[in-house]
């Protein structure tokens, strides 16, 4: 049988969604942790829509009553580099002098 | 989500589908408890329970956690097998750091306690012995370490599942979306009032975490515990390279790698106050990124892909609170473990499905009782190991 992806970043397909909520697991977040849709480096941008429209299917809702997901940030996957860099880190009482320490593999 | 009718009464009601409530509700009918019933204002994992990094290790500062975490390691160990879901267990160890004498001696003092319990499996190493562990450390700046093999993480949203799943096979109901609006004594018990019907309850379990004060105010019990934010974030998978949970004493940072290959962890940022707000922040972002690229530096190219936040249940001295509170002598805390719930809730709930099923009452319900909020004496030794 052809699969029909949901969430491309983890592979989450139409019968992963069913089967959650075979098992019970029928409210959006419930279907985000049970089958890891929306986790991925998109972090819901394209299968949000997808997996909503599919739950309300298959839970008889209307679109209208499935809120979605909290997003999380960053809005784009970014590196600890930059966000190290922010001068709004907490400055804890062991870093003065903040040498860089040139050990830690390769 | 179960929709169906709440029962008119039962013998137990615990509040609160957590890993607490769950661990608790398993344990009773596993024990032959009839007529268990968990209620819980959301989702499974909607709360602390969905939202922490699935530490689960055995050290600890004082001699209770140490010897309650000894038996968790166990349980987590069994609990595939006992409970039929894969929870990914990998006992990669932890790995503590210090870059202080202060923190040092703390970590000396906890090492050397842990042997007195029997964990003799924790061992003081230098940082160059620690970077044998984890190459990618920057260990030059670091003071010293500890290492216990036997530590581990789990995957924390199918342990609920596992207790959720069983539970239920046993007979316990259990109902989500269902908030508790009201609590009121009755002649032989409570009513836990919800919007979907009331159910008349011989005995109430309050296993609601950080929102245990405004339950337990419904019943005229002060529990002075107080929910603080935690934020905790997850970069994008990497191939498997980091073996233990790491842990930085001063700051609380620590991280892991989580099956699915990300790098999952968060980090302690003092002076702010009590708050059951879940929002992320850039502090958090910002800090833990700045202690994470220090402590391993060859992450510094690696994506962060999201952050979420949940809430701490804190306690004024560090330790849970327990048992009954004199005046009610069936209406059970379980509350204040101050972000390590999620790794007592095995063992909690198993001296929790002993003590009310008639069983033994282990001493732990004595030391972690409210009454050393009320001017009682305080048997509990302060938790200096606290982390995040």
């Amino acid at each position: 049988m052809a699969k029909i992806i949901l969430c491309r970043c983890e592979d989450v397909t139409l019968h992963d969604v069913e089967h959650a909520v075979a098992k019970g697991y029928d409210h959006l977040e419930e279907v985000k942790r049970y089958t890891g849709f929306g986790t991925g480096p998109c972090q819901g941008k394209e299968c949000l829509a997808p997996v909503a429209l599919a739950l309300a299917r298959l839970t008889k809702a209307a679109p209208s009553t499935i809120a979605p997901f909290t997003a999380r940030p960053p809005i784009e996957p970014t590196p600890f580099r930059l966000l190290a860099s922010d001068p709004a880190a907490y400055r804890f009482d062991d870093e003065e002098p903040l040498e860089p320490d040139p050990s830690g593999g390769p | 989500m179960s929709l169906a009718p709440l029962p008119a009464q039962a013998d137990l009601v615990i509040i609160g589908a957590g890993v607490m409530g769950l661990s608790i509700a398993y344990q009773l009918a596993k024990r032959g408890a009839q007529d268990v019933v968990v209620i819980d204002r959301g989702y499974l994992a909607e709360g602390a329970s969905g939202r922490n990094g699935g530490g689960i290790r055995q050290q600890w500062a004082t001699e209770m956690n140490i010897r309650l975490m000894q038996r968790s390691v166990e349980l987590c160990r069994g609990f595939a097998t006992e409970l039929g879901v894969n929870v990914w267990f990998r006992q990669g160890g932890y790995l503590f750091v210090t870059r202080t004498a202060r923190d040092q001696a703390r970590l000396e003092r906890s090492v050397e306690l842990q042997h007195r319990c029997g964990v003799t499996g924790t061992q003081l190493i230098t940082p160059q012995a620690a970077a044998e562990i984890v190459p990618e450390l920057a260990y030059k700046s670091l003071v010293g370490a500890s290492y216990n093999p036997d530590d581990g993480i789990v995957f924390p949203w199918p342990f609920l599942w596992g207790y959720a799943r069983r539970a239920a096979e046993l007979g316990v109901q259990l109902h989500t979306h269902t908030p508790v609006v009201d609590l009121e004594r009755a002649e032989r018990g409570f009513v836990v009032v919800t919007p979907r019907g009331r159910v008349a309850a011989r005995r109430v379990v309050c296993a609601a975490g950080s929102w245990t004060p405004s339950i337990a105010a419904m019943v005229g019990v002060d529990v002075p515990t107080f929910p603080i934010r935690h934020e905790i974030c997850s970069s994008e998978p990497l191939k498997p390279f980091l073996k233990p949970m790491l842990a930085e004493l001063n700051s609380g940072l620590y991280c892991s790698q989580s099956m699915r290959g990300e790098i999952v962890g968060g980090v302690t940022i003092p002076g702010h106050g009590s708050s059951h707000s879940m929002a992320s922040s850039r502090e958090f972002l910002a800090t833990y990124a700045r202690r994470l690229t220090r402590l391993m530096p060859i992450l510094g190219d690696i994506k962060i892909l999201r952050a979420w936040a949940g809430p701490y249940d804190g306690s004024p001295d560090g330790n849970p609170i327990l048992d009954h509170p004199p005046e009610l002598p069936d209406f059970f805390l379980a509350c204040g473990f101050v972000g390590h719930g999620f790794m007592m809730a095995p063992v909690v709930g198993e001296l929790y499905g002993e003590y009310l099923t008639g069983g033994a009452k282990h001493e732990l319900f004595e030391q972690a009782s409210i009454m050393r909020f009320r001017g009682g004496p305080s048997a509990y030794a302060k938790e200096d190991f606290n982390l995040g």
